[in-house]
C-alpha cells in the first residue's frame, strides 16, 4: 500500500494563520446607532489593547467555511462507523437531541433570568434529577458537575463532608479517615480526584480472574483509617463485581462509604441499581450513558447521585419542586458548596432527558441488553485469534491482549492502527494498566450486527497478518493522511502554539 | 539484551551507581530506560539537596509514563547533569555515559556494599520478567 | 427502539450465536437478587413529534429567553454568525471522540491548536490548554497551580471576583491546605486595592483578581502585577467577559502570570448556563505545571506535519494522584465554537464588536445616571456593565420592568450582596439597540417616578 497523495489541497489545509491576508473580512456588524463617546473619556491609554491583536487572522467567511469543513474530514466520528473505546461509550448522537438543545427558549436562556422566567429549564433540570435517581436507585441528584472527574471530585468531597459531620474533624475522640482504597484497575480521574478531595490513596489489588479482591480488601479496611472505595461497575475490564453487596458491607463495617464509578452505566440500565448494592454516591457521565455527543473531547456532564443520608452533602444551588413551582435552593448549611458556575452543563441535561424519553423505560432496558449482547458477540468473535485473560463472560466490554500477536512483535498499538486501515476507529490500548497490552473494546448498542462482523472480520485479518506480514501492520496505518507522529520528539521540544516563524520552518 | 557495565552497583530500582572517592555517579540503567521508551524529560533536584537511600530525587518521563528514580545511596548531591533537561534523550542513547544524572556526596560509603553486583543485577532483571 | 440497529429477531439470533437462550443469560453475572424485576419508573416513550412538543411546552416557559435583556454577570448575549453552528453540526466535529488517535483525529487537533494560539493571542501570555469546562473552575484550577508552582498556601482573592467564582474556588481548595483571604475594595472607584500590606507578603502563592471586575469596573492589572511580583506571588487574572479582550490591553502585557476567561462570548449559546468553555493560559516556564490537555505539533516519517497531544504526563491518566489535574473530559466543541467565532470575526471584528459594546454600554450609563435619583457608585472604566444605583429596591424595581415593559434590564446585587439592596448590574453588548436602550431607561424613569 503506498500513502495518500498529499499535494490534493483539501489534504493539505493549512493553520488558519497561514491562511490570513490582511484585509479580509468574515463578519458584518449592524452600524453603532449610538452617539460616540471620545475613546479618551472612557479608557486610559494605558489600559488599551496596544498591539491591534497582532496575529489573529483575517479571513473571510468562505474561508472559514472551507477550512473547518476541510480539516473536519481528517477525524473519524460516530455517524461514520462503528467507534469502540472501551469505557468510553460511543454510541450514537441523536439529531433530535440536538434540535431540542437549539431551541430558542433554551439556548438562548440567561442562567441569572429570574427564577420566574425561567420554570421550564428548572423543569428540565428536576426532571433529569428524577429520572436518574430513579436509573440509579439512588435519592438525592445534582447536575451541576461538568464532567465525568468533576462528579467523581463531588462525590468523593461529598464523602468528606458525611464523615467530617459525623466523626468530627479529628478534633474529638474519632480520628479524620483519610485513606481512600481504589482498585488498580481504576480510572486514572479516580486516584486524581480522591487527592484533591484531600485523601490519600490506597491501591487494591485485583484477582487473577478481574474481580477486586477481597482479602486485600479486608486487609486494608482492618488497618484502619478508610474512609471509602472508589469502585466502577462492571469495572474496567469489562466484568460485573459478583461480590459487590460484600465488597460495599465491607467497606460499610469499616466505617467508610462507597463511591461508584458511574462510567460503565450503560451495562446496567433498566436491568440493575447501584443504590440496590449498596452504593452509597455514584457519578455517571451523559456523554457516555446517555448519548450526549463527545464533541472531540467534551463538553460532558457528570451528575453525582447519592442516599438520601449523604443528599445534604450535595452541591448547591439544588433545584427544588414547591407546588406546581421550581426553584434554586441554598439552604444547605451542609453542602460541599458550589461546583460550578450556574446550573451545570445544562444543554447536556436537555439532550440527555430527551434521549431518556425518547426510551422509555422498554427502550433503556433494550439498549442495555443490545449493548451487552453486541460486547459478548465480539468476545466470541475474537477469542480464536486474541488472548483473552479473563475467562468470565463479559458485560458491555471486553477485553483482549496482543501476547499471541507479540511473538511477532506486532503489539497492541500496531493493532489499533492498523484497524484503521480497515476503517474502524481503534479501541481503547493499554487500559486498564493491570492488563498488558490491553486492548479493551466496548461496541456500544448502536451498531448492527453485520458491522460487529466486519469488525471481527478486521480483527482477525490483522491476527493473520500479524503471523504473515508483521511489517504490514507494524508501519500502519497506509490509508491516511499522515503517517504515525513522533509524539517523543513532540514531547521533548513541545510546539504549543502556532508563531509567524513557524511558518518558515513548515514551508 | 541489556547492557549491564561490570564496574557498577545496581539498586532493585534500577539505578546504578559509580564510586569515586566518597562521590557516586547516579543514572538509570539500559533495562530501564529500555523499559520506560523514548524518555522525554528528566526533572532532577538541585545541589545541595540531601537525599536518604531508597528516597525519590527526581523523575524521569517516556511519553506515557512516569517513573521516580530513587537514589541507591544517602548523601547529598554535588552535581547535576543540566544537559538532561534539553536532551532527555541521552537516557536512551548513553545511559551510562552522557546520561548520568547526579553526582551525591555519600553519607555512609558502607551502603554501596549492600547494591548489587553485575551478574546480581542481571539474575535480578531476569527474575522480573 | 430506532437507536438500536438489530431487530429482536437479529438479536435472539446472535444470543444462540454466543451459546444463551434468553436476554437474561446476558445478565447472569449480575447475582439475581441484584437484578431488576419492575420495568424502570420512567415515561412511556415518546415519538419525535411528541418529544418536540413537550420540549416546546417547557420552552415557552422561560420567559425571559424572548425579551431585551441587559443581563450578564458572567454570561453574555453576543451575536454568533450562522457558520458556527453550521460547522459545529458537523458530524466529523460534533461525534468525534477525544483525539487520542492523531491520525483519525487531525481535525480536532489542528482546531484546538488553533484554539490554543488564539487564546494566547487575546490574553497576551505564551502557552494555553485546550480548555477548562468554564470560567469559575478555571480560576479555582489556577489558584491550585499557584500553590504548585510557588509552593506556597496563601491566595489574596479580590472581593470583586464573581461570587459563583469565589464559592467554586472555595470549594475546591477547602482540602488543598490553600488559605483564601480577601483583597481590600475601594467603594468609591470599583477597584481592588493591595494596600493592607500585611496580608501581601512572602507565603503569598497569588493575587487573584477580575478584569473587567464583577461590578463592571476595569482593574489597573500593572499596578497589581507590580504589588505581586514584589512578594513572588503569581498575578492571576480572571476574565468573564472575554469579549473585553479586543478593548483592554491583554492582561499578559499587564504582567499576569495565569488568565483564565470564561469564552461563552465568543459564540456559544447562553443555554442557561453551560456547557462553556473555560480559557486558560500562562508564561511558557510554567507549562508543565498547567491542568487540562494540551495540542502540539508533531511530524511523521516523511516529514508531514500533524497534532497530537502532548505533555500527557501531567494529566490524570499518566500521573493518577499526582497528576496537576483530575480534569479528563474537556468542552472540546465549545472550544472550537469560540475558534470559528475568533477566526470569523478576526482581527478586525473582535476589535469593533468590544468598541460597539463598550459606546453602547457607555450611552446606556450616562443616560441612567442622568435620571433623578440613579447614580453610577463606581467611578473606574468599565468596558459593557457597570452597577446603577436606583432610588428603590433593585428586585422590585426589575420585576416591575419585567412585567410591565417586557425588559430584563439586569441582576440585582442583591442575590448575591445583600447590603446593596438597590444596586442592579446592567450590561450592554452590540446587540441591545439603542431603542432597547432607550425603552430601559424610559422605564426606569417611569417606574420609579
Amino acid at each position: 500500500m503506498t500513502s495518500k497523495a498529499t499535494p490534493h489541497v483539501t489534504q493539505n489545509e493549512a493553520l488558519i494563520f497561514e491562511r490570513s491576508q490582511a484585509g479580509r473580512q468574515g463578519y458584518r456588524l449592524p452600524p453603532l446607532d449610538v452617539d460616540e463617546t471620545p475613546l479618551d473619556e472612557l479608557l486610559p491609554a494605558h489600559l488599551r489593547r496596544d498591539d491591534d491583536l497582532a496575529g489573529v487572522p483575517e479571513v473571510s467567511e468562505v474561508d472559514v467555511v472551507r477550512h473547518f469543513t476541510r480539516i473536519s474530514t481528517w477525524n473519524y466520528n460516530i455517524d461514520l462507523g462503528m467507534y469502540p473505546l472501551g469505557s468510553c461509550t460511543m454510541k450514537y448522537n441523536s439529531r433530535l437531541n440536538e434540535r431540542v438543545a437549539r431551541i430558542p427558549g433554551f439556548a438562548n436562556l440567561h442562567p441569572l433570568a429570574p427564577e420566574a422566567d425561567a420554570q421550564g429549564a428548572l423543569e428540565v433540570i428536576y426532571e433529569l434529577q428524577q429520572h436518574l435517581s430513579e436509573i440509579t436507585g439512588l435519592a438525592g441528584v445534582s447536575l451541576q458537575p461538568a464532567a465525568g472527574a468533576h462528579g467523581e471530585m463531588t462525590g468523593v468531597m461529598i464523602i468528606r463532608a458525611f464523615l467530617d459531620a459525623r466523626d468530627g474533624v479529628g478534633d474529638g475522640d474519632r480520628p479524620r479517615r483519610n485513606v481512600m482504597l481504589i482498585p488498580d484497575s481504576a480510572h486514572g480521574t479516580n486516584p486524581a480526584s480522591a487527592h484533591l478531595s484531600g485523601f490519600t490513596v490506597k491501591t487494591i489489588r485485583s484477582t487473577p480472574e478481574g474481580q477486586t479482591d477481597l482479602a486485600h480488601l479486608r486487609e486494608l479496611c482492618a488497618a484502619g483509617d478508610v474512609a471509602g472505595l472508589m469502585l466502577t461497575n462492571p469495572n474496567t475490564v469489562g466484568l460485573f463485581e459478583q461480590s459487590i453487596t460484600e465488597i460495599c458491607r465491607i467497606v460499610h463495617d469499616a466505617g467508610g462509604l462507597v463511591y461508584m464509578d458511574g462510567a460503565n452505566m450503560n451495562a446496567l440500565v433498566g436491568w440493575a441499581r447501584p443504590g440496590d448494592m449498596g452504593v452509597d454516591v455514584i457519578h455517571l457521565n451523559l456523554h457516555k450513558t446517555f448519548s450526549t455527543p463527545h464533541g472531540g473531547g467534551g463538553p460532558g456532564s457528570g451528575p453525582c447521585c447519592c442516599t438520601a443520608e449523604l443528599a445534604p452533602y450535595l452541591p448547591v444551588p439544588r433545584v427544588v419542586k414547591e407546588g406546581e413551582r421550581f426553584r434554586l435552593d441554598d439552604d444547605y448549611p451542609q453542602s460541599v458548596g458550589r461546583v460550578k458556575a450556574f446550573h451545570g452543563n445544562f444543554g447536556m441535561h436537555l439532550r440527555a432527558l430527551a434521549y431518556i424519553l425518547t426510551h422509555g423505560p422498554d427502550g433503556l432496558r433494550d439498549a442495555t441488553e443490545a449493548a451487552v449482547l453486541n460486547a459478548r458477540y465480539i468476545a466470541h468473535g475474537l477469542a480464536p485469534d486474541y488472548d483473552k485473560p479473563f475467562a468470565a463472560p463479559p458485560m458491555h466490554e471486553v477485553v483482549f491482549t496482543d501476547k499471541r500477536q507479540g511473538r511477532k512483535g506486532v503489539h497492541t498499538l500496531d493493532i489499533a492502527k492498523r484497524l484503521i486501515d480497515y476503517g474502524f476507529h481503534p479501541m481503547t490500548i493499554y487500559f486498564p494498566l493491570i492488563v498488558p497490552g490491553a486492548m479493551l473494546i466496548e461496541p456500544t448498542e448502536s451498531v448492527g450486527r453485520q458491522e460487529l462482523e466486519q469488525f471481527i472480520a478486521a480483527m482477525r485479518a490483522i491476527a493473520k497478518e500479524a503471523e504473515e506480514d508483521p511489517d504490514l501492520v507494524l508501519n500502519a496505518p497506509h490509508t491516511t493522511r499522515i503517517g504515525r507522529l513522533d509524539e517523543a520528539a513532540a514531547a521533548r521540544k513541545p510546539v504549543l502554539r502556532w508563531r509567524p516563524t513557524e511558518q518558515a520552518a513548515t514551508a | 539484551m541489556a547492557n549491564i557495565p561490570e564496574d557498577l552497583h545496581y539498586s532493585r530500582d534500577h539505578e546504578w551507581i559509580r564510586v569515586e572517592g566518597d562521590v557516586g555517579t547516579v543514572g538509570i540503567t539500559d533495562h530501564a530506560q529500555k523499559a520506560l521508551g523514548d524518555v522525554v524529560f528528566v526533572e532532577l533536584p538541585k545541589v545541595g539537596d540531601r537525599f536518604e537511600a531508597g528516597k525519590s530525587f527526581g523523575t524521569v518521563e517516556s511519553v506515557k509514563a512516569v517513573s521516580e528514580l530513587f537514589s541507591p545511596v544517602s548523601g547529598e548531591v554535588v552535581e547535576v547533569n543540566e544537559s538532561l533537561a534539553d536532551e532527555g534523550e541521552q537516557v536512551n542513547s548513553d545511559p551510562y555515559g552522557a546520561a548520568w544524572m547526579i553526582k551525591l556526596r555519600l553519607s555512609d560509603p558502607g551502603q554501596v556494599d549492600k547494591l548489587m553486583n553485575a551478574a546480581e543485577y542481571e539474575d535480578y532483571t531476569k527474575a522480573e520478567e | 427502539m430506532r437507536y438500536i440497529p438489530n431487530s429482536p429477531a437479529e438479536r435472539a439470533e446472535m444470543l444462540r450465536a454466543v451459546g444463551l437462550e434468553t436476554a437474561e443469560d446476558l445478565f447472569s453475572s449480575i447475582p439475581a437478587d441484584l437484578r431488576l424485576r419492575a420495568p424502570l419508573d420512567v415515561p412511556a416513550a415518546l415519538s419525535e413529534p411528541e418529544l418536540l412538543a413537550y420540549f416546546d411546552r417547557l420552552a415557552a416557559k422561560n420567559a425571559a429567553a424572548t425579551r431585551p435583556s441587559f443581563l450578564g454577570a458572567g454570561a453574555y448575549a453576543h451575536y454568533a454568525p450562522t457558520i458556527i453552528d453550521a460547522l459545529l453540526q458537523r458530524s466529523e466535529f460534533f461525534t468525534a471522540y477525544t483525539p487520542y488517535q492523531p491520525e483519525v483525529s487531525q481535525g480536532t487537533l489542528q482546531a484546538i491548536f488553533e484554539f490554543q494560539t488564539l487564546v494566547c493571542q487575546l490574553t497576551g501570555l505564551e502557552v494555553a490548554n485546550a480548555s477548562m469546562y468554564d470560567g469559575s473552575t478555571a480560576v479555582a484550577e489556577a489558584v491550585l497551580m499557584a500553590e504548585r508552582v510557588t509552593r506556597r498556601r496563601k491566595v489574596i482573592v479580590s472581593p470583586a471576583l464573581h461570587p459563583e467564582y469565589l464559592h467554586v474556588t472555595e470549594t475546591y481548595v477547602s482540602h488543598a491546605g490553600i488559605r483564601l483571604e480577601q483583597a481590600g475594595f475601594d467603594a468609591a472607584t470599583g477597584q481592588t486595592t493591595l494596600t493592607d500590606a500585611a496580608a501581601l507578603d512572602e507565603q503569598t502563592a497569588a493575587v487573584v483578581v477580575q478584569s473587567p471586575n464583577f461590578f463592571g469596573c476595569v482593574e489597573d492589572l500593572q499596578a497589581l502585577a507590580d504589588a505581586a511580583h514584589k512578594v513572588g506571588a503569581l498575578l492571576v487574572v480572571c476574565v468573564t467577559e472575554a469579549m473585553s479582550f479586543g478593548w483592554l490591553r491583554a492582561p499578559g502585557a499587564c504582567g499576569a502570570d495565569i488568565v483564565v476567561a470564561e469564552g461563552q462570548s465568543f459564540g456559544v449559546p447562553l443555554s442557561y448556563g453551560g456547557p462553556y468553555v473555560g480559557l486558560f493560559a500562562t508564561r511558557e516556564r510554567f507549562a508543565r505545571q498547567m491542568p487540562g490537555r494540551l495540542a502540539g505539533v508533531a511530524y511523521d516519517k516523511q516529514g508531514r506535519r500533524g497534532f497530537v497531544l502532548t505533555l500527557a504526563t501531567r494529566e490524570q491518566h499518566i500521573r493518577r494522584e499526582k497528576a496537576t489535574s483530575n480534569i479528563c473530559t474537556n468542552e472540546g466543541l465549545i472550544a472550537l465554537a469560540a475558534t470559528i467565532y475568533m477566526e470569523t470575526l478576526g482581527r478586525k471584528g473582535l476589535q469593533e464588536v468590544a468598541h460597539q459594546c463598550a459606546q453602547k454600554a457607555a450611552y446606556a450609563a450616562r443616560q441612567i445616571s442622568a435620571l433623578d435619583g440613579f447614580a453610577l457608585p463606581h467611578s473606574a472604566p468599565r468596558f459593557n456593565e457597570f452597577v446603577v444605583r436606583a432610588p428603590a429596591a433593585a428586585e422590585d424595581l426589575l420585576r416591575r420592568l419585567a412585567a410591565e415593559r417586557n425588559i430584563t434590564g439586569g441582576l440585582a446585587l442583591a442575590r448575591y450582596f445583600p447590603d446593596r439592596p438597590n444596586d442592579l448590574l446592567v450590561c450592554v453588548t452590540e446587540l441591545n439597540t439603542r431603542a432597547e436602550i432607550d425603552a430601559l431607561v424610559a422605564g426606569l424613569k417611569e417606574l420609579t417616578a
